[in-house]
C-alpha cells in the first residue's frame, strides 16, 4: 500500500516534470536545428541538422545585440529605481513616526489592487501624447519604478531589526540618512538580494508595456522586437521557426540561469511579484 | 502576499504619532526614565507644535516623498482619469488642442456591451476561468501533497515546476505556437487524431489550449505556495487520523485539506486577478482569432484603445472587466471563506 503510493507519488512528480520542461528542451533543439524537423525523431539531436545559423539569421533582421542591450538597461533602471524607493519607503515606514505613515502605507496596499487593464490606456496617453517619452528609456521604466512588494518586503526586514540598534545609533550621534546608509542598509542585504531577484524577472520578461511606447525598433527590448519578428512570420529566413526558437532561448537563458543560481532565496513569502503578472 | 501585510503595524500606523496637545514623552522607543539630556532625533521633549504635528520623525514624510509621488503619477492620477474617459466622449487630438470632452454618462459602457465583439470576449474569458482556475487549484495540491511527502529529487522537482514561471511570456508561448500548429509536433504526434481544423486554428479549443498554456506557466508558483502551507499542517494531526483508522484519501480530506483552505483561496484569488489580465497569450499566439473566439476583455482594451483609437470605449471595457473581476473574486473568497 505505502509501496503503491510512493510508486504514484514520484510518477506524479516526474510527469510533471516532463510536462514543466519539455518545452523548453524543444526550445532548445528547435533553435539548433538546420532544417525544420517537426516528427518524432526531429526531437532527438541529429549531429548533421545541427547549426547556430538560425542565431545569425535573427541577428539579420533586428540587432540581437542591440535589443538585449536595451533589455538589459530596461531591467537595471527598473531594479535601481526598486531598490533606491523600495528601501528609503521601507525604512520609513518600519523605522520612523511621521504624520502621513498611515497613508503612505494604505497607499502601498492600494497600488497591488489596482489592475493594469484600467491604467493601461490612461497611461498610455499620459506618458506617450503628454510627456513625450514614447520610445524613451524613461518611458519604458516608468510605471515599473515603483514596485510596492520591494516596499513590503524592506519594511518587513527592517521591522525584525531590534529597535535597540537604531536607538544606539542616534545616541551616538549618527544622523537618520547616516543610519540608513550605514546600519539599516547593510542588515538588510538578504532583502535586498531577494528584491532583486523578484524585480529582475518582471522588467526582463515584460511584454505589453514596452511594447506600447517603443515604435522605434532600435529602441525596442529583446521580448518586444522576438514578438514583433514572430509575427512578421520572418519568411525571409531559411529555418524561420528555428529562428524565432534561437530568439526565445536568447530571451529566456538569462533569466533561467540566474534563478538556477539563486533559487534558493525564492521562497513563497517574496513571491509577490507575481501579482502583477 | 498576505504574509507580508503585517496588519498588526499598519493599524498601529493610523495612530501614530500621539496627537495629543501636551507633549507626551514618547514610550515606544524608550522608557521615559531613560530621557536623555542629549538631543536624540525622534525624542524631542521641547519641539515645536509644528513638529509634533508632523511627528517624531518628519523626516519620514522626505524618504516616503518620491514613492508617494510616483504612486500619484503612475497609479491615482491614471486611475482616475481612466474612470473619467470613461464616462466622457474622449478622443485623440494633437498634443496642445484643446477640444470639448461632453460627460456622456453611461453611453460608452451601453455601446461596448451591445457590441457582439465584447459579449464574446467576457464569454471567453469565462471559459478561461473555468477550466484554469479548477486545474490550478487541483494540479497544483497534487503536486505540492506529492513533493512535500517525497524524500528524493525534492529540488530538482522544485526548480523544473518553477522554471517556466520565470520564464518571459514571448520565449515560452513561441515554443507553444510551434507545438501546436497544423504542422507541429503535437499533431505529428497525434497522427490521424489531430483536431481538424488544428488547434490554433479551431475555435472550440483555441481558448481551452490558453487555459492549459496559462496554467502550466503559473503552476510552479502555486506549487510553492502550497508547499509552505503544507510544511505547517501538523505531522501529528495526520497520523492520529490514520492511527483512528481513517484511511489516507480520507485523512488527506479532514486533515490535509482543512488546513490549507486559506491558500486554496489565495490560489483562486489570485487566478481570478490573473485571467483578467489574459492579453499576451492571445495576442501572439492567435490575435483573437478564429473569428474572435480567443478574443479576451485586455486584448479588447487594447484593440479598441490604440489600434483603434477609441481610448473612451476602451476605459469602458477596462471598468466593466475590472469590476466584473472583483465582483467575482468577492464571492469567491465569500464562499470560500465560509464554513
Amino acid at each position: 500500500m505505502a509501496r503503491t503510493l510512493r510508486i504514484l507519488r514520484y510518477a506524479a512528480l516526474g510527469l510533471g516534470a516532463i510536462a514543466a520542461l519539455l518545452p523548453f528542451y524543444y526550445m532548445l533543439i528547435g533553435a539548433l536545428q538546420k532544417k525544420r524537423d517537426t516528427g518524432l525523431g526531429g526531437l532527438l539531436p541529429k549531429p548533421s541538422n545541427l547549426t547556430l545559423d538560425n542565431l545569425a539569421g535573427i541577428d539579420d533582421s533586428f540587432s540581437l545585440l542591440g535589443a538585449l542591450a536595451n533589455s538589459l538597461i530596461m531591467t537595471v533602471g527598473v531594479v535601481v529605481c526598486t531598490l533606491v524607493f523600495g528601501l528609503l519607503a521601507g525604512y520609513a515606514l518600519a523605522i520612523l513616526r511621521f504624520r502621513g505613515r498611515g497613508l503612505v502605507f494604505a497607499l502601498v496596499l492600494l497600488v497591488q489592487a489596482i489592475p493594469f487593464q484600467l491604467l493601461m490606456i490612461p497611461l498610455y496617453v499620459m506618458v506617450v501624447r503628454y510627456f513625450g517619452l514614447a520610445d524613451s528609456y524613461a518611458g519604458m521604466i516608468l510605471p515599473f519604478a515603483i514596485n510596492s512588494v520591494a516596499v513590503l518586503i524592506f519594511r518587513q526586514y527592517f521591522l525584525q531589526i531590534p529597535r535597540e540598534i537604531f536607538d544606539a545609533a542616534r545616541m551616538d550621534g549618527a544622523s537618520e540618512l547616516r543610519i540608513l546608509r550605514s546600519v539599516a542598509v547593510p542588515l538588510v542585504r538578504p532583502a535586498i538580494l531577494t528584491a532583486m531577484l523578484v524585480t529582475f524577472i518582471g522588467p526582463w520578461n515584460e511584454f505589453l508595456w514596452p511594447f506600447l511606447v517603443t515604435k522605434d525598433q532600435g529602441m525596442q527590448p529583446l521580448a518586444v522586437s522576438l514578438a514583433n519578428f514572430s509575427q512578421a512570420n520572418s519568411t525571409s529566413q531559411a529555418n524561420p521557426m528555428g529562428a524565432v526558437l534561437a530568439g526565445a532561448c536568447v530571451l529566456a537563458v538569462p533569466a533561467v540561469v540566474l534563478f538556477l543560481l539563486f533559487q534558493r532565496h525564492f521562497t513563497s513569502a517574496n513571491l509577490g511579484s507575481a501579482i502583477k503578472g | 502576499m498576505k504574509s507580508l501585510r503585517d496588519s498588526r503595524d499598519g493599524t498601529q500606523a493610523a495612530g501614530d504619532p500621539p496627537r495629543g496637545r501636551r507633549p507626551r514623552p514618547s514610550t515606544r522607543h524608550a522608557p521615559p526614565a531613560a530621557a536623555p539630556e542629549r538631543r536624540i532625533p525622534g525624542h524631542r521633549p521641547g519641539a515645536s507644535r509644528l513638529e509634533r504635528w508632523l511627528g517624531n520623525s518628519p523626516l519620514g514624510l522626505v524618504l516616503t516623498a518620491p514613492y508617494t509621488a510616483y504612486v500619484l503619477v503612475v497609479f491615482i492620477i491614471p486611475f482616475g482619469v481612466g474612470v473619467w474617459m470613461a464616462f466622457h466622449d474622449y478622443f485623440f487630438t494633437a498634443p496642445g488642442v484643446s477640444v470639448p470632452h461632453p460627460f456622456v454618462g453611461f453611453d460608452n459602457f451601453t455601446e461596448v456591451l451591445g457590441e457582439e465583439k465584447t459579449q464574446r470576449a467576457f464569454a471567453n474569458l469565462g471559459l478561461f476561468m473555468a477550466i484554469n482556475i479548477p486545474l490550478t487549484v487541483v494540479l497544483a495540491l497534487v503536486l505540492a501533497s506529492a513533493l512535500n511527502a517525497a524524500t528524493h529529487w525534492r529540488g530538482f522537482f522544485r526548480v523544473a515546476y518553477y522554471v517556466p514561471y520565470v520564464t518571459a511570456s514571448v520565449a515560452t508561448l513561441a515554443v507553444w505556437l510551434f507545438l501546436f500548429n497544423g504542422s507541429g509536433a503535437v499533431n505529428n504526434v497525434l497522427g490521424p487524431w489531430a483536431p481538424d481544423p488544428s488547434w490554433l486554428a479551431n475555435k472550440h479549443l483555441v481558448m481551452p489550449l490558453i487555459a492549459v498554456y496559462v496554467t502550466w506557466k503559473q503552476l510552479g508558483f502555486y506549487i510553492l505556495l502550497y508547499l509552505a502551507a503544507l510544511q505547517n499542517v501538523p505531522k501529528e494531526l495526520h497520523e492520529a487520523a490514520l492511527t483512528d483508522g481513517a484511511g489516507r484519501w480520507q485523512a488527506f480530506r479532514a486533515v490535509t485539506l482543512p488546513a490549507v483552505r486559506p491558500v486554496t483561496s489565495l490560489v483562486i484569488l489570485l487566478s481570478i486577478i490573473t485571467a483578467g489580465q489574459i492579453f499576451t497569450e492571445p495576442f501572439l499566439l492567435t490575435g483573437g482569432g478564429p473569428s474572435g473566439a480567443s478574443l479576451t476583455p485586455a486584448l479588447l482594451v487594447y484593440q479598441r484603445g490604440i489600434e483603434q483609437g477609441e481610448p473612451d470605449a476602451a476605459a469602458a471595457i477596462g471598468l466593466i472587466l475590472v469590476t466584473g473581476v472583483l465582483i467575482i473574486a468577492t464571492v469567491a473568497r465569500r464562499v470560500m471563506e465560509r464554513d
